[in-house]
């Protein structure tokens, strides 16, 4: 199963395994990992599982469609290299994505 | 204080269907909603995504399933309590108090929390100066456009709201639209009006940029955006409004005594009552063994609790499980007979 590191704003930072198919934020979910919200159960209307991507990761992953960068701009201080983890689904060629969460989902 | 059988707290599609339940059995019930309409998620978060999972409903939208709900609970002709947020629930007797932040006051045997993730509050801006400006120069929601007449604007958000109202408000005042990338998201006739209006000099965007700082005294004088490439701008600003959507916060629900997982209300499976006797959770919010966080599965929840409403409301009554297709009483209170 691929390894995905979750870092929090401290640098606090915790690999899971998580299982291909699943997404980043279901990992976290599933785990008990502070710092992804996840309000909306992942139906892309919330923004409360808003990571920062690693920036060598930005190119590698699937782009975001226009509803994910629509829903981002309401995230708590979006960057260039935000996500929804909820959209981020894991596969074998995301084997080491390290994502950091914001100081706060809301 | 206004007396019912049961408060329901949450108009999304359980909240309105639990209406449905408590109806054929007799019961009547309120409901309160922070939002200013029913709906709920459906409503507020995917009015125009379609929902696939509804049982004989191979397709439909949150908006058109908030509609039929509402047509579907017409017969009861329900109070409803919009803008209003539960903020205190106290034990009387058998009895239940229920007071709201907009001083009403109820009186149930039953309460019914089908509050999805909490109720839907403005995202608010994040830097610190934010707070002490709210409600005098910073605001979330425009409520009274008056007050906004011959000021220097400086409008926050990408999307519709953001859009909306520097369209209306720079027809008397000098608007600054602020975005942190180039695309807006709004209607194309929307978006070319406010395009022209730049040119006129009526309007002026500022992105791709995010708020730096906001100073002033009592009240806002200027702020200070960061651009994406590092460089710094003041623009002189009376009043910020910032529409950075809504999100979901739990609130004053955490304190009412309920046994909590996380951010959800623990019940059992077979009434879905809380550990407090006469309070109820369905829906998004309530947590059990196998629990799924599906529409269908709030629908089911509430049928099982208004069994349980109709003991707690009419103990001198025996309950008796009737279906609307053969029901006298049911198809009376439904108006068909």
């Amino acid at each position: 199963m691929p390894k995905i590191t979750y870092k929090d704003k401290d640098g606090n930072s915790k690999v899971i395994e998580v299982e291909n198919g699943l997404s980043v934020m279901e990992g976290a979910i599933q785990n008990d990992l502070p710092g992804i919200d996840a309000d909306c159960g992942g139906s892309m209307a919330c923004a409360t599982c808003h990571v920062y991507v690693e920036e060598k990761w930005l190119d590698k992953l699937p782009k975001a469609e226009d509803a994910e960068v629509d829903m981002i701009d309401m995230a708590y201080e979006p960057k260039k290299n935000s996500r929804l983890s909820c959209q981020l689904i894991v596969s074998d060629e995301l084997e080491g994505l390290t994502v950091t969460t914001p100081e706060k989902q809301s | 204080m206004k007396k019912t059988d049961t408060v329901i707290i949450g108009a999304g599609p359980v909240g309105l269907f639990a209406v449905h339940q408590l109806g054929i059995k007799g019961l009547k019930s309120i409901v309160i909603d922070n939002l200013d309409k029913a709906g709920g998620q459906c409503i507020e978060l995917y009015p125009d995504k379609p929902i696939y999972d509804i049982p004989a409903v191979p397709e439909c939208t949150g908006e058109e399933l908030t509609k039929k709900l509402l047509e579907q609970i017409k017969p009861f002709n329900t109070e409803f309590f919009l803008n209003e947020r539960v903020e205190e629930v106290k034990q009387d007797k058998e009895n239940w108090i229920v007071k709201t932040n907009d001083k009403n006051e109820f009186l149930a045997p039953n309460i019914i929390i089908a509050g999805g993730v909490g109720s839907f509050e403005p995202r608010k801006l994040s830097v610190k100066e934010a707070e002490k400006f709210e409600g005098k120069s910073l605001f979330y929601a425009v409520r009274n456009k008056e007050q906004f007449k011959n000021k220097n604007i400086s409008i926050f958000g990408g999307g519709d709201s953001a859009l909306d109202w520097a369209l209306e408000l720079s027809k008397f005042s000098k608007i600054n639209l602020i975005h942190r990338r180039e695309e807006f998201r709004g209607a194309p006739h929307t978006l070319s009006e406010i395009k022209k209006l730049e040119k006129d000099g009526k309007i002026s965007i500022k992105t791709p940029c995010q708020l730096d700082s906001i100073e002033g005294d009592t009240n806002i004088e200027s702020i200070t955006l960061k651009f994406d490439d590092g460089k710094t701008e003041k623009i002189k600003t009376d009043i910020v409004l910032s529409f950075f959507g809504l999100i979901m916060k739990l609130g004053p629900i955490a304190e009412w005594g309920l046994n909590m997982n996380k951010k959800t209300i623990e019940v059992n499976s077979e009434n879905f009552q809380t550990n407090k006797r006469g309070i109820f959770a369905a829906g998004d919010i309530c947590t059990y063994p196998g629990k799924l966080k599906l529409i269908l599965s709030g629908f089911h929840e509430v049928a099982l609790a208004s069994v349980e409403c109709f003991r707690r409301a009419r103990p001198n009554e025996k309950y008796r499980f009737e279906f609307t297709t053969s029901s006298k009483n049911i198809q009376e209170r439904l108006g068909k007979k």
